[in-house]
């Protein structure tokens, strides 16, 4: 018998405005699985992600069609909205360290969700960095501001601050790309032992990295859903669709 | 070298002089009001001045024939009092429009408001005062059954009126200055729209509120003419919101007209200048270094 899927999408289409971002999209996730989603630019990887943690709400001209369920439960009607962002850990492509220390942007999600009590808050924070390879970089001026690191500790940053709030399910929207090739190997081999804990949505462009991780891979190309298959099966020399063909193997940019 | 590249020389060069011509005549201007209002306070401050009745008598009898007092203590309270309780009143209702107006509303709500805020603050300042004179005075008298409506409380209320516009205009665009990608991210963890205002917009917006609060202060001090018809021009040190007071700037307006000039009276009305001065520069230079602390952090 195959488990219930943890993320089941049915005919996502996202407009903005009159211009469509999403058509029709499609396919479940299973627990514990993780998806790379590959596609070239503007092919809506991350209009898809903003639609599960529904931030894409706040987006005046967006309008969203489909159902979207997570643990069988349709997000979209959900009434409680927080709380399925609290479910969700959210890693965007370029580092938003927000305007505060790196302790508190560690600690912000747990403070919200009404952990006060210090112990607990430090132990999460320094578990956190030490997931983001970051720990050891920063345990010494915790309570500098985040927006003083570099490019790629700020983006490490951000990933231990998706992880703060232990979600379920965590967004990862190419974060490689201002991080250094040895420091993503390392949170490459978090994300392996994460997989236990959680599914991973993994948007990416580095072939090798989908290869790495992924079980299944989803290439999307203008806003559809071409084919998603085996990661093997997609980047090999025979998929499914000649389009996802002529991406993996750079026939069109 | 071509013709083309000459003219571009000397074009760049004519703007360059222009815009350089015009920053050095606003400090020669700056430095001319200075040098104008420490000439007529200098020749009584360094003329066996008495500081000491200057600062902390509230005898302000600057023409009685026999003895002349200028004790400005109740004229700094004056300013003090008013400004104060504008700033109580102005800066939570300033800060709190400008979230609505940047967080909450809808871009046509939003466009309404902001012409409405600008009509507001282009309001001149007699008009405000009138506003104070007939329609606060006789308001006060009737809710509080006060013998008169024209104190500290009706130059707060106007004056916190007049400073709100600058406030909510300068704190809407500190707060719209700040990246979408925190209020994105601020989100994603969970924060409801309190929560994100709280602990996400506030801290990143922080040095231009305390701009749009300081300036609203700034503008409280040296406001003059409303001032002088709202609080009653009674020198007095207040006891309670319903006193009413004179400030240091109402003094400056009302007197300078019937002094003679080069007068004792004349000059010391231009030390109280002095002093305006120094309190919009102590003022200022607050500002600067909570600003400074507030980066350094
Ligand atoms: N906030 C927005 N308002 C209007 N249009 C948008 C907005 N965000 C995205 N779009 C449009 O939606 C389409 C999909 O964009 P999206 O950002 O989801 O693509 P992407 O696959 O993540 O691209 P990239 O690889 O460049 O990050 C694009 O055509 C883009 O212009
Ligand atoms: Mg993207």
């Amino acid at each position: 018998m195959i488990p219930a899927p943890h993320i089941e999408i049915e005919g996502l289409t996202v407009h903005y405005g009159a211009k469509p971002a999403l058509r029709g999209v499609s396919f479940t996730v299973q627990r514990n699985e993780i998806l790379a989603i590959i596609g070239p630019a503007q092919s809506g990887k991350t209009t898809l992600l903003r639609c599960l943690n529904r931030t894409l709400d706040h987006e005046r001209h967006a309008r969203v069609t489909g159902v979207i369920k997570v643990d069988n439960e349709d997000i979209r009607r959900t009434n409680n909205v927080y709380d399925l962002r609290r479910r969700i850990g959210m890693v965007a492509p370029l580092p938003v360290g927000l305007p505060l220390t790196i302790y508190d942007n560690v600690a912000f999600a747990p403070r919200m969700a009404g952990i006060t009590d210090r112990a607990e808050l430090e132990q999460r924070v320094e578990r956190c960095l030490r997931q983001a390879a970051l720990w050891d970089e920063v345990k010494d001026r915790l309570h500098t501001l985040g927006t003083k690191l570099s490019g790629g500790q700020q983006q490490r940053l951000t990933i231990a601050r998706a992880l703060s709030h232990d979600p379920e399910i965590l967004c990862l929207d190419e974060f490689s790309i201002a991080i250094d090739p040895v420091t993503t190997m390392r949170i490459e081999d978090v994300l392996k032992e994460l997989r236990a804990r959680m599914t991973i949505l993994l948007v990416t462009n580095l072939v090798q990295q989908a290869r790495r991780l992924a079980d299944r891979t989803a290439f999307l190309f203008n806003g559809e859903l071409v084919e998603l298959d085996a990661t093997e099966k997609i980047f090999s020399e025979t998929p499914r669709d000649r389009r996802t063909y002529d991406y993996t193997h750079g026939v069109f940019g | 070298m071509t013709k083309r590249g000459h003219r571009e020389i000397i074009v760049e060069w004519l703007i360059e002089s222009v815009i350089r011509l015009c920053g050095i005549s606003a400090i020669l201007f700056v430095f001319g009001i200075f040098f104008f209002v420490f000439r007529e306070g200098g020749a009584v401050l360094f003329k066996d001045f008495k500081f000491g009745e200057f600062f902390f008598s509230t005898a302000w009898y600057p023409s009685s024939p026999s003895h002349v007092r200028y004790g400005t203590l109740a004229l700094l309270a004056g300013t003090f009092s008013v400004t104060v309780l504008a700033m109580v009143i102005a800066i939570p209702f300033g800060i709190g429009a400008a979230i609505f107006v940047s967080e909450f509303c809808g871009p046509k709500l939003k466009e309404t408001l902001k012409i409405v805020i600008e009509l507001l603050a282009a309001i001149p300042s007699v008009v405000w005062g009138f506003i104070g004179l007939t329609v606060l005075n006789p308001l006060i008298i009737r809710l509080f059954d006060a013998p008169i409506g024209l104190n500290v409380l009706n130059g707060g209320i106007i004056l916190a009126l007049m400073s709100v516009p600058i406030i909510v205009s300068i704190g809407e665009d500190a707060l719209k200055a700040v990246p979408d990608s925190y209020r994105e991210a601020g989100l994603a963890l969970g924060a409801t729209r309190w929560q994100l205002i709280y602990r996400v917009l506030l801290p990143a917006a922080k040095n231009g509120l305390l701009a749009a609060g300081l300036l609203g202060v700034a503008r409280a001090v040296g406001e003059t003419m409303a001032v002088l018809m709202a609080t009653g021009h009674a020198i007095n040190i207040p006891t309670s919101l319903l006193d009413p007071v004179r400030t240091l700037t109402a003094t400056i307006a009302a007197e300078l007209g019937e002094a003679p000039v080069h007068s004792d009276h004349y000059r010391v009305l231009f030390v109280i200048g002095i002093l305006l001065f120094l309190i919009t520069t102590v003022v200022n230079l607050t500002a600067d270094l909570i600003v400074r602390g507030v980066r350094k952090k």
